[in-house]
């Protein structure tokens, strides 16, 4: 074939520029929407609970995922300080995953029960009092506001309509089991069930 | 995966290696000579014009190995759909490889130690040394690097403890971890304020701090009731309970009249996670050993 031919046919060439950036999408994403491994969770796994569901967003406004990722990858020094290497289907009712991609702070994919609620507590409130030599920014305000129990509902009606297995009667039920709490406590408890279905080791 | 998808896969990756490589032949045959020459394309822009020379040949010949690695590659390691590889590569394989290598390296340096008495091998150097590691990645977070702890997270060098501080105990703790509940007004949930202020009286008299003396009378009665369940008749503490001892000067949540009335008010809840999942028995051992030792150092 002569070049001549594709490049004075735009038509042609669109379609043959495609066809070829098309490859990798075809062959590394496209299955993994058909794959057993990554679409269906691991044993054990349920959805959050409105207030970690809280807990999440709080997590994600806040920017943790800036600094701490919750992706334990497969090699010994990894595993020997944070626990099991994540596995897909852990992650099957995130939307979107929050492994994040750069560790200023320690990883936190299995960060649940490592550390008692109290700690977490005075931690957020100011990480110096317990960790003199952390860098990590204090989060005061956590305990001065209160959740939005209302907008629990359109949150979790969201994560429905993305195949999260949560009843109409949980959804309708959410907004009482929040309400009145503090930012803090869904803060503690996202974090304390963070890897918690995995957690086998030696 | 199922059979469509590993065909899939196989198919598109091995038609994109051979396009790849029929790409590269067939635009170098289309060229009428394989040496460099002074042939033009016939373009010419203001008097500029473009050489029309096939690719040089360490080029083609570079982009021929590419394919031909990458074919190479596809056969030793999984790319393939549900093929294996030759070399039967897979990375749970590689973890596990290197955990039990560095298990044979580190296990024996740990196991070493595994039958010396805890309070013998808190005086050995190394042995220390090794446990000063360990408690830096998994205690030091709450305990602090020097163990002296902070509110609410006991101070280790001291000889004040909590649920005990004999060798068995500190294995015991680390092992299982410790839950730790005083309720808001201890046994007695209607404690008036009054009471409160009493109980607090009565707590601080221990040391000759209370504010007043007659209000301090009336706290032993209340204390007797709320509170000496788990601090004891004598104030002296459990350890099987973990309930703190109240007439020495260790105070896990501040010493101050004011400090010990939000204690008594709302109760303290706090938890050590077990850590049995996360360190071996060696560890374990050789870890106890350092923190006894941090309280006996002079033995």
């Amino acid at each position: 074939m002569k070049h001549e031919v594709v490049e004075k046919n735009i038509g042609l060439m669109a379609l043959l520029i495609v066809l070829v950036i098309s490859g990798g999408f075809l062959v590394e994403i496209v299955p993994l929407f058909f794959l057993k491994e990554v679409n269906e969770p691991v044993a054990g796994l349920e959805p959050l609970t409105p207030l970690e569901m809280e807990g999440r967003d709080i997590y994600i406004r806040e920017g943790c995922h800036v600094c701490h990722t919750q992706m334990i990858r497969p090699f010994r020094a990894e595993t020997e300080r944070y626990g099991h290497y994540s596995v897909a289907g852990e992650f099957v009712y995130e939307h979107p995953f929050l492994w994040g991609s750069k560790r200023t702070g320690p990883d936190l994919a299995r960060v649940g029960g490592r550390y008692s609620d109290a700690w977490h507590r005075v931690h957020l409130n100011n990480p110096r009092d317990v960790v003199p030599e952390s860098n990590m920014p204090a989060f005061p305000w956590l305990f001065e506001t209160k959740l939005d129990a209302d907008g629990i509902t359109a949150k979790l009606k969201a994560f429905q309509t993305f195949g999260v297995p949560y009843t109409d009667e949980e959804i309708a039920a959410a907004p009482d089991q929040i309400r009145g709490k503090y930012e803090i406590e869904a803060l503690v408890a996202y974090l304390q069930q963070l890897g918690t279905v995995i957690s086998t080791r030696r | 995966m199922s059979t469509f998808w590993s065909l899939w896969i196989s198919v598109i990756v091995l038609a994109t290696v051979i396009g790849c490589w029929w790409l590269l032949w067939a635009t170098r045959r289309s060229q009428p000579t394989d040496k460099e020459t002074d042939r033009t394309t016939g373009h010419s822009f203001d008097g500029i014009e473009e050489y029309d020379n096939p690719l040089p040949k360490w080029w083609f010949h570079l982009f021929s190995a590419t394919c031909v690695f990458s074919l190479i590659y596809l056969a030793l390691y999984p790319g393939l759909g549900n093929f294996e590889g030759l070399l039967g590569w897979t990375q749970e394989k590689q973890w596990q490889e290197e955990v039990q290598q560095a298990e044979a390296r580190y296990g024996e340096l740990y196991a070493k130690y595994g039958d010396i008495p805890i309070p013998e091998l808190a005086k050995n150097e190394d042995a220390r040394k090794m446990g000063q590691r360990l408690f830096s990645n998994n205690c030091a977070v709450c305990h602090g690097s020097a163990a002296r702890g902070a509110v609410g997270f006991p101070n280790l060098t001291d000889d004040a403890w909590i649920w005990g501080g004999s060798p068995e105990r500190i294995v015991e703790t680390i092992h299982q971890g410790r839950v730790n509940q005083m309720p808001a007004k201890g046994l007695m949930p209607n404690m008036s304020n009054n009471q409160v202020e009493a109980v607090v009286n009565y707590v601080l008299s221990f040391s000759g701090r209370e504010k007043d003396k007659a209000l301090a009378e009336q706290g032993q009665q209340v204390f007797m009731q709320a509170c000496a369940g788990c601090h004891g008749q004598d104030a002296k503490g459990n350890t099987m309970v973990g309930a703190p001892n109240l007439t020495d000067d260790d105070w896990l949540y501040g010493s101050t009249y004011d400090w010990i009335k939000e204690t008594v008010t709302y109760g303290r809840q706090n938890r050590m996670p077990a850590q049995e999942n996360r360190l071996s028995e060696d560890q374990i051992h050789i870890l106890a050993a350092y923190v006894y030792g941090l309280s006996h150092r002079n033995q």
